[in-house]
């Protein structure tokens, strides 16, 4: 339980973990133990900027939890039959779960939930954009069950094996469970690919407006997409977007097509010569445009957050104890 | 079955159909919580009453009804016999918690005298789901009392939520035409002696969380909080059901 609300000690008193000291043997050591493959503790020295992109990282990711709730959770009432809806009960519960042990991994670095939350409702912090594309309809909800979550796992998978110790527990416990929402998702598609034509139909419509969001899912191409070594040397980010778009679609086009339904693009084939996945690029363009604002379904994402964070204010309050402080998580 | 079996299947049917309907209800706070641990414990009891209505219904199925799907997902209003309590929005999370903790102290109560029911199958399925409802219990308890003497605010509200739910929650105790079936045959104890028990119970916790008891008697007795175990409900319960079968009633013969 959150015992003492929302009430934070400032961070920059916190000396012993004064990031902002340009030192170099301080870094060198720190990147030392990195290149060994040891962990970064909470408590442990971190550069300024380590620690910025963190919780940039670990804020995004939880956002996209609880934003990643709504599309799925108004399905909640209308799932077909108790085994589908305790399912899908429980998947949702799962990524608000998500949430909560990521805004915790993020809080250990410094900046409290409540910040994060307002930054996320002022639109200063962002959260995956596959979100801000509609749930139609029922097969909707087994295609991100399915293939959203499966590419969250191959980008999760990854970055548990990064540098800083709190993010990568965290991650392993998130992927046990998506692993878990995969299957569910994998199943569900698989009665609606092998039933009824209705049901055919309409997850071959939900596959069909989805792609493009699940092939933008994975961030800009290497081509175009800012390279940050220090990321990569720092262990923050694990793997190249085209990689894991790539693995995505070593693991996922088969079982897609084996189900008998297509995927929209024409171009799509695996290149027997190089291994690799030729596909159309996607339109980056409007990978921008949504990622800033633009989608079918930003404002209501956030409206719908910020209506929940104003309606449950007096609860928050009415558990806060005002003379209780904010004591550092270990980890 | 002997000729009570009338009676047994119209308890199971109001059991049922208020755990379906409020476990339907509070799921709808999935996402939306006040807090994150909240939206989590709201969706794990919304996920046991589910799990119960299923169990009551597969009770149902084996003295003859359809499956536990067909009797959730296909039945309109008029068949449904849940008290109007569990039927009403859940409009801000003082109504909610209000009636999570209204409606479970009494489900608690209610499972705890099925325990010895002559009808063994929902002895014991109510051994069962006893374990489970006492954690339902124990988060209401917590809740009422933190936002009753937490602010101002907090105890106005949960006052206020108190003197709404009071009077709705007395339709959970409307007698069935086959009350002194069950009683007679001790299937269960009784509608009367639940609301004796109950009434013992809250009244304990809301004064201990600094409310007041409503002043509930003959004259100011609501109407509203009654009809629904006899098939007599409120606007919202059609609709709600419409909601729920979206889906499942595009095609109720295929397979989801």
């Amino acid at each position: 339980m959150y015992g003492g609300g929302y009430i934070y000690e400032d961070t920059n008193t916190n000396n012993q973990n004064d990031a902002s000291v340009n030192d170099a043997a301080k870094l060198e050591a720190f990147e030392a133990r990195i290149a060994a493959g040891e962990k970064i503790e909470p408590s442990d020295w971190m550069p300024a900027d380590y620690r910025k992109q963190l919780i940039r990282m670990i804020e995004q990711h939880a956002h996209s939890e609880i934003i990643g709730a709504l599309p799925e959770g108004t399905w909640i009432t209308r799932a077909p039959g108790f085994k589908r809806k305790l399912a899908l009960m429980a998947k949702v519960q799962d990524e608000v779960g998500h949430a909560q042990l990521l805004y915790s991994a993020a809080e250990t670095l410094g900046k409290p939930r409540e910040d994060m939350i307002n930054d996320l409702i002022s639109g200063k912090s962002k959260y995956s954009n596959v979100f801000n594309y509609p749930a139609e309809t029922w097969a909707d909800t087994a295609v991100i069950a399915w293939l959203i979550d499966a590419g969250a796992i191959i980008n999760q998978v990854a970055n548990s094996k990064g540098s800083y110790g709190p993010y990568c527990r965290a991650l392993e416990r998130i992927c046990t469970e998506e692993s878990f929402h995969l299957k569910y998702g994998h199943d569900n598609v698989v009665f609606l690919a092998t039933g009824t034509p209705t049901q055919r139909a309409m997850v071959q419509d939900a596959l069909n407006r989805w792609w493009k969001p699940i092939m933008h899912f994975f961030g800009p191409s290497d081509k175009i997409s800012v390279h940050n070594t220090i990321m990569m040397r720092w262990k923050l980010k694990m793997a190249s977007n085209d990689d894991m778009r790539q693995k995505f679609l070593d693991m996922y086009v088969p079982k897609i097509w084996d189900l008998g339904l297509t995927i929209p693009d024409p171009e799509l084939r695996l290149d027997e010569a190089t291994g690799k996945w030729n596909y159309t690029e996607p339109d980056w363009e409007e990978f921008k445009r949504v990622i800033n604002g633009d989608g079918p379904c930003n404002k209501e994402r956030l409206a719908v957050r910020k209506m929940a964070e104003e309606r449950g204010e007096w609860v928050r309050k009415a558990l806060m104890k005002q003379e209780e402080r904010y004591i550092t998580p270990l980890a | 079955m002997s000729d009570n079996t009338q009676a047994i299947k119209n308890l199971l049917f109001r059991m049922a159909d208020d755990d379906l309907i409020i476990g339907h209800r509070n799921s709808e706070w999935t996402g939306l919580g006040p807090i994150l641990e909240e939206d989590i414990a709201f969706s794990s009891m919304a996920q046991d009453k589910l799990g119960h209505a299923q169990a009551l219904y597969n009770i149902l199925h084996s003295l003859g009804e359809a499956d536990a799907d067909t009797l959730a997902f296909t039945r309109n209003e008029k068949n449904f016999y849940c008290c109007h309590f569990v039927e009403y929005p859940i409009r801000d999370y003082d109504f909610s918690l209000m009636r999570h903790f209204l409606f479970d102290t009494a489900d608690a109560i209610r499972f705890d005298m099925l325990t010895n029911s002559s009808c063994q199958p929902l002895a014991n399925l109510a051994k069962k789901v006893r374990g489970e409802i006492k954690y339902h219990t124990m988060h209401a308890n917590i809740w009422i009392s933190q936002l009753g003497k937490a602010t101002d605010e907090s105890n106005i509200r949960m006052q206020a939520a108190l003197n709404e739910c009071y009077p709705l929650a007395l339709g959970i105790f409307e007698k069935s035409d086959y009350e002194s079936v069950l009683i007679d045959s001790g299937v269960f104890d009784g509608e009367e002696l639940l609301q004796k028990v109950w009434t013992d119970i809250v009244s304990e916790i809301i004064e201990k969380s600094n409310l007041k008891m409503p002043d509930i008697n003959e004259a100011n007795l609501s109407t509203l909080a009654f009809g629904g175990r006899k098939g007599y409900h409120t606007e919202f319960l059609q609709p709600l059901l419409d909601e729920m079968t979206e889906v499942y009633s595009i095609d109720p013969a295929a397979e989801w």
